[in-house]
Order: C-alpha cells, then sequence, then structure tokens
C-alpha cells in the first residue's frame, strides 16, 4: 500500500516518472518543508515563496536522486541549498539576508505566552550567525544526529558538535544578559 | 539555567513554527505536479505553455466554477460522488481564501517592496507565476470536474476518466483512486483540503415545505405576513450563474411577493391595507382550488411623507472588496441618494475590525459630503458587526426627533461573526431598539458567504427588509423604486388566519411562508411580534384547497368524525381574519371577511403569482405538483404577464427558461 511505501522507495518511482509516487511523496513532506523554510528565513512570505520554488524544482532534482541517501536528508540538502540561494538574493535585493528581524509579525499570536515565546525565539535566532542557525535547526527543530546534518550541510560531524556548543554558548550569554537588568 | 535547559527552550520556540496555508499548499503541490508533469511528458508541454493571464477574467473563472462545485456537492448528494473527484474539486476551489475572498493575515503581511521589486533579475515573479498557474486549473481542472460532478451520480471510474483531461487535477485524484486500498486511509492533506467549504458558507433559513393539512383535524392557518424578496434574488442570481439554486434558498412567498401586481387599493380613511380574496383553479392538479389572499398596503402621498433619518451600517470587511459587495453598494447608495429629501438626513457607520462613524448625521441636500464618504469606503480588515450596530443605533437615536421615521439600512456580504456571536441575543437587541423607535433593514450582497438565516433573522426582528441585491438593477428595484415601502411601515405585526369550513374543504396547504408560521393562540396575542407592511407594499398567500367530495382528496373522510361538520350549513370555504397595528400602535385592528367561492375569476396577476408560486415550488423539489413542470409554468406566466412595465416578470419568465434547461 502506498502509504506505508518507504521514502526511498516512493522517490525512486518518481524518479523514473510514476506520478502517483511523487504526489504522495509531496504530499508527505510538504508540512515538513515548509515548516524548515519558516526556520530557515525567519519570514512567512519568504519561506512561502521558498517552499514553493523547492515543490517545482523538485521533479527535475528528483532525477538526480540515487537513494544512496535517506529521502529526508537528500530533501533537507536541496532545501538548504535552495534558502541559501535565496538568501544570497535577499541580500542583493538589498534587504536583510536576515529574515528573522521580522519574524515577529508574520506570527499570529493566540495569546500573550506565545507572543512572548517568539519574542523570545526572534532574538535568540536572531543573535545566531546564519550557519549556526540552520545547524541549531536541523538539530533542534528536526530532531537529526550530528552526522544527519553534518551529510546535509556538507561539513564534517566535529564541526555540527563545534555549532551546536556556539549555540549553546550564545544562549547562555542571552540567558545572563536578561538576568542583569 | 543550564545549557539543556536554554537548547530545550529553543528546541520547543523553533518547532512552535506556523503551518502551511492551505490554500498556499494546494498551489504549490499543483505547481509540482505540473513540473513533473513537463519532465515526465515533454509532448504536453506546448499545451501547457501559460497563457497570459492579464486579459482574461480569471477569479470569476474561478469563483464559478468552484462555486458550482460547492453548491452541487451540497445540493445534490455530494457524497456520491467518488473521493477522487471531491478531492479535485476542493483542490481547486482553496484557492479562493488565498487570492480573493479572504484576505490572510499572512498575506497582507507581506512586504509589498519585495513583490514590486522583484523582477529586476529578468524573472518571472513567484507571484505572476503562481496566478499563470492558477488560470490554468481555472480553465482547464475546473469545469470539466464542475462538469462530471453536476452529471454524477456516475461510476467511478467514469468520473474520473471525464473529470481529468488536464494533468492538475489528477495530481489529487489519482494517488487516491489508482490505489483503492490508500482511499481507506486519508492521505494527510485530504484533511486539510475539507477545510475549504468554510469558504462557501451560505446559509439559508427555510424550513420544510408546509404539510397537507385535513381541515376537520386542524381548520386554522397561521401566519405572519412577509414582504422580503431577498430569495427570489438570490434564485435569481444562482440561476443567472447556470446552477439551479440551493433548494433551501427558495422561498415560495417571497418568490412571489417580489413582483408588483395590480389589486385594488385601500379607501383613503379605512384600514391600511385592502384584502382581496380570489378562488382559481389549480392549474397542477385537478378538483382542488387556489385560494389567493391579497392585501395591498396603501401609498401615502410621498409630499406628505415624514423626514427620513438613514444610518448606513456598511460592512468594511475584506471580504467586501469584491465588485459585486462595496462597489455595488456604493453604486446602490448613490442611486437611492438621488430620491431623498433635503430634510432627510443620512449618516455612515461602518464595520471592519473597528467601527466607525464614517459621516456624521448630514442633511441629504449635502450631496457633495454624502457621496465623498460613501466613495472613501474601503474593505479590509476583519469582521466585528455588534460593535457597528451598537454605534449605528446610537447614532440613529441621536437623530431621531418626533414624527421622523428612523431605520438603520445594514449591508452586508453575511459576515455577522461579532462580539454578539449569539444570533439570539443579537437578535433581542434589534427587537429592543425596534421597540424604541429604530427600525432596521438587511441589505445582502455577494455569494458565497451570505448569510441569508441571519439576514432574515435581524431584519425581521428590526421590522425590515431583507433584500439580497446582485445587480444595480435590483438596487434600483429595492432602495429607489420601493423607496417608500422599505422605509415607511404602515402597518405593523400583521398577521394572517384563515379558518377553513369543514362543510365545504376537505383539505388545504399552504404555498410557501413555511418560515412564517405563528401558533394559533399567537393571532391574538399583540405581544407575538410579527411582519411589517411597508408603503405600498403587497402581500399574497396562496392555498391550495381540497373541496369536500373532490376526487383529488388524498386523504380519506373519518369515519366516525364527520357527524358534527355535515350539519354545517355554510357555503362559505372559509373565514379570513387579518390583525394589524398602526404604527407605533400597541393594540391591534382585526379585519374579517368570508372567503366563498364565487370570488373573483382569474386575471393575470393571479395566473402570475400561481406561475411563480409554482415555479418556486418545481425549484423546492415539492412533490405536490405531479407532472407539471417548468414549461407549464413558463406558459402560465406568459398568460400572466400583463403589462409588466419594468421587465420583472419577462425575467422571471427567462429564469424558468433557465431552469427548465438546467434541470434536464
Amino acid at each position: 500500500m502506498r502509504m506505508t511505501t518507504s521514502d526511498e522507495a516512493l522517490a525512486q518511482a518518481a524518479a523514473s516518472g510514476d506520478r502517483d509516487a511523487f504526489a504522495a511523496l509531496l504530499a508527505r513532506h510538504y508540512d515538513r518543508l515548509f515548516g524548515l523554510a519558516c526556520r530557515l528565513l525567519g519570514n512567512r512570505a519568504e519561506a512561502e515563496d521558498l517552499t514553493q520554488d523547492i515543490c517545482v524544482a523538485l521533479p527535475a532534482k528528483l532525477q538526480g536522486y540515487r537513494a544512496e541517501a535517506k529521502f529526508t536528508t537528500w530533501l533537507y540538502r536541496v532545501a538548504m541549498n535552495a534558502a541559501h540561494d535565496r538568501r544570497r538574493r535577499m541580500a542583493s535585493r538589498g534587504r536583510a539576508a536576515d529574515g528573522w528581524g521580522d519574524w515577529e509579525v508574520n506570527r499570529r499570536h493566540a495569546n500573550a505566552e506565545e507572543a512572548d515565546r517568539t519574542d523570545w525565539l526572534t532574538r535568540a535566532m536572531a543573535q545566531l550567525k546564519p550557519d549556526l542557525r540552520d545547524t541549531a535547526t536541523l538539530i533542534l527543530a528536526e530532531d537529526l544526529t550530528q552526522s544527519e546534518a553534518a551529510e546535509i550541510l556538507g561539513v564534517p560531524a566535529g564541526t555540527i558538535a563545534w555549532r551546536m556548543s556556539e549555540v549553546k554558548k550564545a544562549l547562555r550569554a542571552r540567558a545572563a544578559e536578561e538576568m542583569t537588568p | 539555567m543550564t545549557d539543556d535547559d536554554d537548547l530545550d527552550a529553543l528546541r520547543a520556540a523553533l518547532k512552535a513554527s506556523p503551518a502551511p496555508d492551505p490554500a498556499r499548499k494546494q498551489a504549490d503541490l499543483s505547481a509540482a505536479m505540473v513540473a513533473f508533469e513537463k519532465i515526465h511528458t515533454p509532448a504536453q508541454e506546448s499545451e501547457d505553455a501559460p497563457r497570459p493571464s492579464i486579459d482574461r477574467p480569471i477569479w470569476g473563472r474561478l469563483t464559478q466554477g468552484a462555486k458550482r462545485m460547492f453548491n452541487t456537492l451540497t445540493t445534490k448528494a455530494g457524497l456520491t460522488v467518488t473521493t477522487g473527484i471531491v478531492t479535485a474539486g476542493l483542490a481547486v476551489a482553496v484557492f479562493l481564501p488565498m487570492q480573493q475572498v479572504g484576505v490572510p493575515a499572512d498575506m497582507t503581511l507581506r512586504d509589498p517592496a519585495r513583490t514590486t521589486a522583484a523582477p529586476t533579475s529578468g524573472v518571472q515573479t513567484t507571484t505572476e507565476r503562481r496566478e499563470l498557474r492558477l488560470e490554468k486549473f481555472a480553465d482547464e481542472g475546473a469545469r470539466p470536474a464542475a462538469e462530471a460532478l453536476q452529471s454524477q451520480p456516475q461510476p467511478r471510474t467514469t468520473a474520473t476518466e471525464d473529470a481529468a483531461p488536464a494533468p492538475a487535477p489528477q495530481v489529487f485524484q489519482e494517488p487516491f483512486t489508482t490505489d483503492r486500498e490508500a482511499l481507506a486511509e486519508p492521505a494527510p492533506h485530504l484533511d486539510r483540503l475539507m477545510i475549504a467549504p468554510e469558504n462557501d458558507t451560505e446559509a439559508f433559513a427555510n424550513a420544510a415545505e408546509n404539510p397537507l393539512k385535513v381541515v376537520a383535524e386542524d381548520p386554522v392557518s397561521t401566519f405572519s405576513v412577509d414582504v422580503d424578496t431577498a430569495s427570489y434574488a438570490v434564485v435569481r442570481q444562482s440561476l443567472m450563474a447556470g446552477q439551479l439554486p440551493p433548494r433551501d434558498a427558495v422561498r415560495v412567498e417571497e418568490m412571489v411577493n417580489y413582483f408588483p401586481y395590480d389589486y385594488p387599493a385601500p379607501e383613503a380613511g379605512g384600514a391600511p391595507f385592502q384584502p382581496t380574496v380570489t378562488v382559481t383553479e389549480t392549474p397542477w392538479r385537478d378538483g382542488t382550488q387556489l385560494v389567493h389572499v391579497v392585501l395591498q398596503g396603501e401609498m401615502p402621498v410621498i409630499d406628505e411623507r415624514p423626514p427620513l433619518n438613514l444610518v448606513f451600517l456598511i460592512d468594511t470587511s475584506g471580504s467586501m472588496a469584491e465588485a459585486n459587495k462595496l462597489p455595488l453598494l456604493q453604486q446602490s447608495f448613490r442611486l437611492m441618494l438621488s430620491e431623498l429629501r433635503p430634510e432627510d438626513q443620512v449618516a455612515i457607520v461602518t464595520y471592519a475590525g473597528s467601527a466607525g462613524q464614517v459621516l456624521e448625521p448630514t442633511p441629504a441636500s449635502d450631496r457633495t459630503k454624502i457621496l465623498t464618504a460613501l466613495d472613501n469606503l474601503q474593505s479590509g480588515g476583519g469582521t466585528a458587526g455588534q460593535a457597528g450596530l451598537q454605534q449605528a443605533y446610537s447614532v440613529a437615536e441621536g437623530m431621531a426627533e418626533d414624527g421622523e421615521v428612523t431605520r438603520i439600512l445594514l449591508a452586508t456580504d453575511g459576515d455577522f461573526n461579532v462580539g454578539l456571536s449569539d444570533v439570539d441575543q443579537l437578535k433581542d437587541f434589534i427587537a429592543d431598539k425596534r421597540d424604541g423607535g429604530t427600525y432596521l433593514s438587511v441589505l445582502g450582497f455577494g455569494r458565497g458567504n451570505l448569510d441569508d438565516a441571519t439576514m432574515q433573522a435581524l431584519a425581521q426582528n428590526g421590522n425590515g427588509q431583507a433584500a439580497y441585491i446582485d445587480t444595480l438593477n435590483e438596487a434600483r428595484k429595492v432602495l429607489v423604486d420601493q423607496l417608500t415601502g422599505a422605509l415607511f411601515p404602515i402597518a405593523g405585526d400583521v398577521k394572517v388566519q384563515v379558518e377553513f369550513n369543514p362543510a365545504q374543504i376537505a383539505e388545504y396547504r399552504l404555498i410557501g411562508y413555511e418560515t412564517r408560521a405563528l401558533r394559533r393562540e399567537d393571532f391574538d396575542n399583540d405581544k407575538v411580534d410579527a411582519g411589517d407592511i411597508g408603503a405600498g407594499h403587497r402581500v399574497t398567500a396562496i392555498y391550495e384547497v381540497t373541496p369536500v367530495g373532490s376526487p383529488a382528496r388524498a386523504t380519506q373522510p373519518l369515519r366516525y368524525g364527520a357527524a358534527e361538520t355535515v350539519a354545517n350549513p355554510l357555503e362559505e370555504l372559509g373565514f379570513l381574519r387579518l390583525r394589524y397595528k398602526e404604527p407605533g400602535a400597541t393594540e391591534s385592528q382585526l379585519i374579517e371577511t368570508p372567503i366563498t367561492a364565487d370570488l373573483g375569476t382569474a386575471t393575470t396577476e393571479t395566473r402570475f403569482a400561481t406561475a411563480i408560486a409554482g415555479f418556486g415550488q418545481l425549484l423546492r423539489g415539492s412533490d405536490q405538483l405531479g407532472d407539471w413542470s417548468y414549461a407549464d409554468a413558463i406558459a402560465l406566466a406568459t398568460e400572466g404577464r400583463g403589462t409588466d412595465r419594468f421587465g420583472y416578470r419577462a425575467e422571471a419568465i427567462n429564469l424558468m427558461r433557465l431552469a427548465e434547461s438546467l434541470s434536464r
């Protein structure tokens, strides 16, 4: 049954022209993709456009998929590259490459508590350098292992470990700053 | 705080990211499938080339298709349609909230500078691309899918093949149709798709068709008059859009009362309206008769009418932006303004997110000021009707002086999602203000979100008319030609009670007025509210009656219950009682008159009214008409066309023709 077919099998079928497989695969991963885009770009509108771009580019990209990697890892890599491209373009259009600046306006706050949390997230993310932000997203939000993150970002696993310690440091510094009025 | 706490906090915050917009999601999934098709079926590429979107009314097409689908889904047994088709239909329809109907927060948050500044790279912007894709679905996806739905029920395989010439809709069907087992377990995005019907949140007030009553058991029929005409306009709008109206949208009495009829006017100095009773043969059944009860309201001398205080309470929520909503409303009010007198006063209050008085009470002579305020109205933001309503009432109360008529005209597309979200509370509020002398009429605009049920409820409680405005012509009819009627009540709480004589009549059936039924004891209870008749209004009610001994009788006479009725010597068919209150009075007046078999003969007026009553029943799918058809209705209406000065009747005949074609 299709719903239980592995991502990898679907991806291979899709690469060879099985449109059902492709539809099922994309439906399965769309939400994840959008979530990732939001976290990487920190701006809903940009994330929506990025998600759309990835969706449209995916059929072509899939033809290069060779089942060497887990499909999700492969998809993250595609998304990550697309996000980096978009950041560059955002920068070249004279906008802050850093969408996190206006993150808070992109969230509809159900309550004050959520608003606070979003504010906190915005400040926390804004203080991180983009590569730390990407790493934190993959490890924390996407629950990937350090080696998966390393594969996606194309860096050694040790770099991921180091970046995560940098993330911790930055957060701790922030926390200390907030404690002292 | 430990390191892990910091990370956990960040993890939790990151994971709380927003969910994708369902409409965007569907658009993206569709776009991906188009891209997929292009790669894997290169031969189609030229066909798939997007057409320029600028010179085509793509949103119109899109909405038509989507509406048709939803209407079909709700009116016919949508459940028999395959999941695949439903999915395809919804997939197209969910574009609506994003681009046209709603203004989701995330869209408004987009940085306009970004979208406009984008083309520097010489590449199409994403927005442009998206429109091109949408157009494609509007063209190729929506219509075939809708047609397949309309001709349902079909075997699922046929429907799927018919409905899917274009690649886009297939996207959503095939994963589920080719793998039957998968149907049992909906795909994740199906849940989201099911959100879509919220876009078509029309609610119509109606009740089951009045049943046949046996005179021996239930000789008394009581109802409140209804001068509303909204139902006819909704029916017309549906038929013009190539769609039979939802059955519940058809209220036969409102269709009948839509038309001007020529009946004797009341004599000066008497009651404010003149009842006329006519008994004619029933066109759709041998052996029964139709009893037409017509109340013709007096037409006060226009010159002597009291000054009017009008408060326009205008819904300026985002959904009002469509051409047939706020812009039509502005044109309509402009028309109406020319009919007002210098001593009349106009104020405008809007509601949308925040309520505000846009125009302070201004004499109608200051046209420039009023027109400027009207033209400056813009749609946008959420809807908070109740705050606006309260403000409108306080403005109206400030304008009211003795001897003047004060009325609020609430114009909306159906958004009443307000502070007082409970319709009953809202009704009480309006009823309370009505008793204080401020009346309320409701004008409905646009379709898709029209909350006819609430409109009716509010207008009935506000002693006003609920009208649905679909064209400038209708605006003219409601606001200009009938300005006096809509705005000047001449009789309040008008109740009709007919008692049938069991010696003459075996069975009766009231055609229409399902939503206006009153309890028998409420007729004499002056505390019970009923409909009003405005200046020049006329109200027609039609009973189908079966005389005793007629072969058309549907029920057997009672073997043991008949004794006492046989002794009744009167030749009257029944007895008509009317109660009404003079404007402002608290005690009702009574008019009584017997109904006899020799009352009147069929005229063009009764023929036309009968044809419309039959038409309405056909649209409702009534089982009371035998094999009487649209063709018969057309023939009868043509016979009853009369002078038809404004062409209303001719228009109705055209609608009958449309309905005839659509029902085949």
